[in-house]
């Protein structure tokens, strides 16, 4: 092979750590699964579990008011919530299993969950 | 008095260019016809691209040196940037990323002893930079969002493919046309060869 000259030993490294890299970077990115349910909590208690496949809406009273969450074409969002600074609503639609809005000021959060658990972050 | 421009007309700015200049400009045209032709090649996912004009960095590096590769480099980048209409535009800026983050990388893989490291090995690695470099900036800036880490397999898996071909591209045009014999001023070797080659790699 002609072309096979031009490779020299270290670069066999380089390419077999590129490979390495590849393949380490597959379950990373795909380590969470599919996202299954949305899991609503209130005060760290689980409030309800949400089957993403059925489109649904409810009302989580928290102790500014409540907070409405809808489900939607295998997404979930927070619709309406009595928070000063609305991030959880802003956040918009979550799909990915691990993602999460957290609503604080009214005690709220609802995270999509996976078939297997992941971390809730990674950092390098 | 009636010929206010006569003086100006009169006074000629002279350009002064050195071979190296010549040299520079050559290259990096012929970078910026990689590009043209890389972007003209479908490609199934976006942001995903042969970088064909990376050739042109690595055979630059091996003959001139850092410095020189950096210059053709960057010229490739606004040069090709104009004439593709996306200057300024996020993509634009997208490629400056992975020019600066390749070149960064470039210039320490060139440290690296001949022997054993070669065009292959500059290539993959800066192919890593070069997609590493424009992801920290996609996801910083256009996609403030981590659901672009899931394209990242399909990314690293490019850049490693693209890379070894584009380093093999390199090593085999570097060899065809020894270095030891310096191009005449005005006159680039490498450059006709290059362009003549590197776009249909014959097995």
């Amino acid at each position: 092979m002609r072309w096979l000259d031009f490779v020299r030993p270290g670069d066999w490294a380089v390419a077999a750590a590129g490979a390495g890299l590849v393949a380490v970077s597959f379950p990373l990115a795909f380590q969470a699964g599919v996202a299954e349910k949305a899991v609503v909590k209130r005060g760290g208690e689980v409030f309800a579990e949400l089957d993403l496949g059925r489109d649904r809406r409810i009302d989580v009273p928290g102790p500014l008011g409540t907070t409405t969450i809808a489900v939607e074409r295998r997404r979930v969002r927070v619709v309406a919530d009595p928070g000063p600074r609305q991030y959880c609503v802003r956040q918009g639609w979550l799909e990915r299993p691990g993602e999460i809005a957290i609503c604080a000021p009214n005690q709220v959060s609802v995270q999509i969950k996976g078939n297997r658990e992941a971390y809730d972050s990674l950092s390098y | 008095m009636s010929e206010p421009n006569a003086p100006a007309a009169s006074r000629t700015v002279a350009l002064l260019t050195t071979p190296e200049d010549h040299r520079i400009a050559q290259l990096a045209a012929a970078a910026v016809g990689l590009s043209l032709i890389d972007a003209a090649i479908p490609l199934p996912l976006p942001g995903i691209k042969p970088g064909l004009a990376n050739i042109v960095t690595l055979i630059v590096l091996a003959r001139y040196g850092w410095r020189t590769a950096a210059w053709v480099s960057g010229l490739r980048v606004i040069a090709g940037a104009l004439l593709l209409g996306q200057f300024l535009a996020p993509g634009f800026f997208l490629s400056l990323a992975g020019a600066l983050g390749s070149l960064a990388v470039l210039g320490l893989a060139y440290r690296l002893p001949r022997r054993w490291f070669g065009p292959v090995s500059w290539s993959i690695l800066a192919a890593f930079a070069h997609i590493g470099s424009q992801l920290v900036l996609a996801r910083l800036w256009l996609i403030p969002h981590n659901g672009l880490f899931y394209m990242v397999p399909f990314f690293f898996v490019a850049a490693l493919g693209f890379g070894i071909i584009n380093g093999l591209i390199a090593a085999r045009l570097l060899a065809e046309a020894p270095a030891d014999a310096p191009p005449p001023d005005g006159e680039v070797a490498p450059l006709t060869r290059l362009s003549a080659d590197s776009g249909v790699p014959h097995a």
